[in-house]
């Protein structure tokens, strides 16, 4: 579904190049649910903003359901993939209801019937009709998280890309907006690629994990591998004694 | 641990007026803190650096803090005027923020602003006042401190601005510390770095630490004794080891909620709130 090879990404910072990504491959199967952890600056939400076509990539590393693509998509392409966001205080128009921000991709692809869809859409979320005509300052954090996840989901996409779903929230909301990405992952069959820098986060909803650092893969490994400690990479062995919480030198 | 204790708490209600109403956002907290690493957890909105700030004397107009009690090292907290603040906050207690980008003074080099900081509560030459901040720099593990002393706080790394917020809290050799949420915007990796030098402080220094965080792992990890915050209640004290037998519901619900790499589950835990729990 998602082949990446080669993949590479330079910035200019006055004049100076920094390479974000350099030469990470992989590949995602139709329907796979796949994670990528790393430290902040270690490039994964470059990698997913590749993938989108949000940022310009050396060379042609892409290629989406067998096709090569690059920066430039078609509106076609572009709804088969669609995005949610780190901050569900940022990605939403703060002078925008709900209801029209579910009804805009609806427009921009022409398609009809929209009560309906923005109504289904809703509560597809778990949200209620009564929040339909808020606007964003209106609603929590995780049930703009939800109105986020519904604006992606609205196009039936194949493709669902997410950077940091849930690390602006609550350890109990993230909860919730975790089984919500779990239970519409299966009902809409969705290839998903996952970016978090928490491992946890990323083995309860991946089965394959990329584990970054400084614009590299340094490890690619399935979830029971990560979980049960067996991993080849010091870093990553590193990663997961660090999530395991504080350990006094002693100990 | 000393048997007097640092800091004792009694009855301790913060709120707000507010055009609908007041808002209680601590109610009736009660706790002491020796010099031990004392964790508070709880969700935003739960009252946990509200607390922090109370303690402080930060909450401002239109806020009204009252409390039975509230002494920090036998004296009366209550009603101390701005000059008696003055003298108390960062010479004797003094607290770490979250985001190292707001706190420190995006205009001054970092170490004079920690030179400042020592100037304020000591009588002491520049020249002696640059050896202390210099010397504190390395205390918080910064390879490089006369780099760093020239640096402003927008050229530093989330953890090494951290570490710099550390330093100028800790240069007047506080007896209590108040650390808000000081890791969670580092990796997990520079978070532990952090953690290990407030543990060095508390260790050879016999500081007083409040550790606030939402983060149960670090929290149960890092901490001697864990207060469990709920809608502006201390609903449970329990020791940090002891974190894994919490009675309180809530506590319990917090625990499974978290992803955990060593028990996968198909579905999380949801929170089911319980409106008993605010009574």
């Amino acid at each position: 579904m998602i082949e990446v090879s080669g993949l590479s990404v330079t910035f200019r910072n006055g004049g100076r190049p920094v390479h974000a990504v350099r030469n990470v491959s992989f590949t995602v199967a139709k329907g796979e649910s796949f994670g990528i952890v790393g430290e902040s600056g270690s490039g994964k939400s470059t990698i997913l903003k590749a993938i989108a076509g949000l940022v310009d990539t050396t060379g042609p590393a892409l290629r989406i359901d067998g096709r090569p693509t690059g920066r430039w998509r078609g509106k076609a392409e572009r709804r088969v993939m669609q995005f949610v966001f780190q901050d569900p205080y940022g990605s939403l128009h703060p002078r925008q209801t709900v209801d029209d921000a579910l009804r805009e991709p609806l427009l921009i692809h022409g398609i009809g019937d929209v009560d309906a869809l923005v109504g289904a859409a809703l509560a597809d979320v778990g949200l209620l009709p009564i929040h339909r005509y808020r606007f964003p300052h209106q609603l929590s954090g995780g049930q703009r998280q939800r109105v986020a996840i519904a604006r992606a989901l609205i196009l039936k996409p194949s493709i669902l890309l997410l950077d940091e779903p849930t690390s602006a929230l609550d350890v109990s909301v993230q909860a919730e907006i975790l089984n919500l990405i779990s239970r519409l992952r299966a009902s809409y069959q969705l290839t998903s690629i996952l970016v978090s820098h928490d491992l946890g986060v990323v083995a309860h909803l991946c089965g394959r994990i990329a584990i970054m650092k400084t614009g590299q893969v340094v490890e690619l490994l399935d979830v029971a591998s990560l979980r049960g400690g067996k991993t080849k990479e010091a870093y990553t062995q590193e990663l997961l004694a660090a999530s395991k919480g504080f350990t006094r030198a002693d100990a | 641990m000393s048997s007097a204790p640092l800091l004792e708490v009694e009855g301790l209600d913060v709120s707000f007026p507010g055009r609908g109403g007041t808002t209680r956002a601590v109610r009736n907290a009660s706790f002491s803190l020796g010099r031990e690493r004392l964790g508070i957890v709880g969700e935003s909105g739960s009252g946990k650096s509200t607390t922090g700030r109370a303690l402080l004397g930060l909450i401002s107009t239109p806020g009204i803090v009252t409390a039975k009690r509230m002494a920090f090292g036998g004296l009366d907290l209550r009603g101390l005027g701005d000059a008696d603040w003055q003298h108390l906050r960062g010479r004797r207690m003094s607290m770490v923020m979250q985001d190292p980008k707001y706190s420190l003074n995006p205009v001054l080099k970092v170490g004079e602003q920690i030179e400042e900081t020592y100037r304020l509560h000591h009588r002491a030459s520049r020249g002696e006042a640059r050896r202390r901040a210099l010397a504190m720099l390395e205390a918080v593990k910064i390879r490089d401190p006369d780099l760093v002393y020239h640096l402003y706080a927008h050229q530093l790394s989330g953890g090494m601005g951290q570490r710099a917020m550390i330093a100028m809290m800790l240069i007047a050799e506080p007896d209590l510390l108040i650390a808000d949420e000081p890791t969670s915007a580092l990796d997990v990796t520079v978070q532990n770095e952090v953690l290990r030098i407030l543990d060095d402080l508390v260790t050879d220094r016999g500081m007083g630490l409040i550790f606030i965080s939402h983060n149960l792992t670090v929290v149960g990890s890092f901490c001697d004794r864990v207060l469990v915050m709920y809608g502006g209640r201390i609903v449970e004290e329990l020791k940090a080891s002891e974190l894994s037998d919490a009675k309180h519901p809530y506590t319990q619900a917090l625990i499974k909620a978290a992803p955990s790499l060593d028990n996968p589950l198909a579905e999380l835990a949801v929170v089911v709130r319980d409106p008993e729990w605010l009574r």
